[in-house]
């Protein structure tokens, strides 16, 4: 699905976190936001999510106006920089939440539920841990289980905040290649936040770069 | 020989041993014999009198109101306690300093005040006391009275045992849950209370212990009439004033103590029984 940013602004008090962000991204695309912390690129994320509340402008998913719609209802797939497992529930309970959770006439039956979240695990390549709580998890599991578990709600736009800035060097390598591959299989609209310029040209369609709440520049990545 | 190279980590021998000495000790000198006192004076004269001190009418009628109290009293609590911890940790907003300052009201300020403040309110020459009178509804000297400023005083065990817990774990796990589409009730029943539930169930234990034991402030709003409006603590102390029923006090003060060692071992046996769910849920 495509997304548009139409003239977002977010200001917390006097300091500007976000000025007239114009952003549109092309269904399917890999978008990385670049920039130094505090450059608004992660509050960019939160806004479209709509974990941020926004002073100005609006977000389109598709021809659907988000802005004022709830985080529940704007569907977004969103992996937080530190996963935010759900710590009691074992590894299928987290990939099954959304699916669980959705109100009685839209929930599919439990064996289809579990049947989905089985198919996902499969997916991020972690068959057999399904019992597993996240504390038995090393990062790079945790991470993908955190992508399953955005990925069943089949969201409209995949957003990755920092998904691998908790990772050691190697398994960030590995799970970078990983997730490009995943993407090409799978063709969610994705953005995500890094500050890493190489991770950002490595692994996205477009770099976006942001400093001081404003776009600087945008590069295509040539293929 | 690994024994030659001392462990950096650890003090040696002699501290060691002092310092378990000394908390052994003071934990003997305050905690076990005061009890052990208690429970020798009130088995002194055998267990024909002491089970006759019980079997009491007005001391039955005085364990049936602390139980009645305990069971109003707590669960409020428990609810006021949730909601304010939850209130104070997951939102911003204005006042919430104040807020977290007035839940530990009931701490700061001595019980025989907060007692002193409901006669003040609801007693017969107090603010509302002529408008109650008309309505026929008494509070002050009679069970409402006492619900109520036991309630007061344990108010902040429940939000200050959660308080610290909840801002520790923050609130990524909760906006996950909205993200994948959970509504603000199930998010907090489904995602928050299964964090919290261990500290809630200490918090909920502490609050009981207390309820059960608290003295000075419904010792002013009770009116100490035998066999109505006294609680356990103050049966225990009128039997002490009492001179010929003086072990009968020790009876049920033994049986209070009980009640407070329930309490603790309902909390042990419950970690022992949730042991898996527990270890999943710490490390991180």
């Amino acid at each position: 699905m495509e997304i548009g940013v139409r003239n977002l602004g977010k200001h917390y008090g006097e300091v500007v976190a976000l000025r007239d962000i114009r952003l549109d991204i092309a269904s399917g695309e890999l978008l990385a936001l670049l920039g130094p912390s505090g450059s608004g690129k992660t509050t960019l994320l939160r806004a479209i999510a709509g974990l941020e509340t926004i002073n100005q402008g609006s977000i389109h998913f598709g021809d659907v106006d988000a802005t004022h719609l709830s985080v529940q209802d704007r569907r977004v797939g969103f992996v937080f920089q530190h996963y935010a497992l759900f710590k009691h529930m074992s590894v299928l309970d987290n990939i099954t939440f959304g699916l669980r959770m959705r109100k009685l006439s839209r929930r599919p039956p439990k064996n289809q539920i579990k049947a989905r979240g089985m198919e996902l695990l499969e997916l991020v390549q972690l068959k057999g841990l399904e019992q597993r709580y996240p504390q038995q998890l090393s990062g790079g599991q945790r991470q993908r289980v955190a992508l399953a578990r955005a990925l069943a709600i089949e969201p409209r736009v995949l957003l990755l905040d920092e998904p691998f800035g908790a990772l050691d060097a190697k398994v960030r390598r590995e799970l970078r290649a990983w997730l490009r591959q995943l993407h090409d299989e799978i063709g969610y609209t994705t953005i995500f936040v890094t500050h890493d310029e190489n991770e950002a040209h490595e692994l996205a369609d477009r770099v976006v770069t942001m400093n001081e709440g404003v776009i600087e520049q945008v590069d295509k990545v040539a293929a | 020989m690994a024994s030659r190279y001392r462990n950096a980590l650890v003090e040696p021998a002699p501290v060691r041993w002092l310092l378990i000495g000394v908390t052994l000790l003071f934990l003997g000198i305050f905690l076990l014999l005061p009890l052990f006192v208690v429970f020798t004076q009130a088995l002194a004269s055998g267990m024909p009198t002491f089970f006759a001190a019980l079997h009491d009418a007005d001391t039955l009628a005085s364990i049936r109101l602390t139980l009645l109290t305990a069971a109003v009293a707590v669960p409020l609590n428990t609810l006021f306690g949730v909601a304010a911890a939850w209130a104070i940790t997951k939102f911003e907003f204005r006042g919430k300093n104040l807020l977290t300052t007035l839940i530990d009201l009931p701490f700061s300020v001595s019980p025989v005040i907060a007692g002193m403040v409901f006669v003040l309110l609801f007693g017969s020459h107090g603010w509302l006391g002529g408008w109650l009178a008309e309505h026929d509804i008494k509070i002050v000297f009679a069970l409402p009275g006492i619900v109520l400023a036991t309630t007061f005083v344990t108010f902040p065990f429940v939000a200050r045992e959660l308080i610290p817990l909840m801002q520790a774990q923050g609130t990524e796990e909760e906006q996950a849950a909205l993200t994948l589409g959970a509504n603000g009730w199930r998010t907090f029943w489904h995602v928050t209370m299964p964090n919290i539930r261990w500290g809630l169930l200490y918090g909920v234990l502490l609050c009981n212990a207390r309820a059960m034991g608290e003295f000075g402030a419904v010792s002013v709003v009770s009116g100490h009439v035998r066999g109505l409006t006294n609680t356990m603590p103050l049966q225990v102390e009128m039997l002490y004033n009492d001179p010929g029923q003086y072990s009968a006090a020790f009876a049920v003060a033994s049986l209070l103590a009980l009640l407070g060692f329930v309490t603790l071992a309902l909390k042990h046996f419950l970690e022992w029984w949730h042991g898996d769910e527990l270890a999943a849920l710490r490390g991180k």
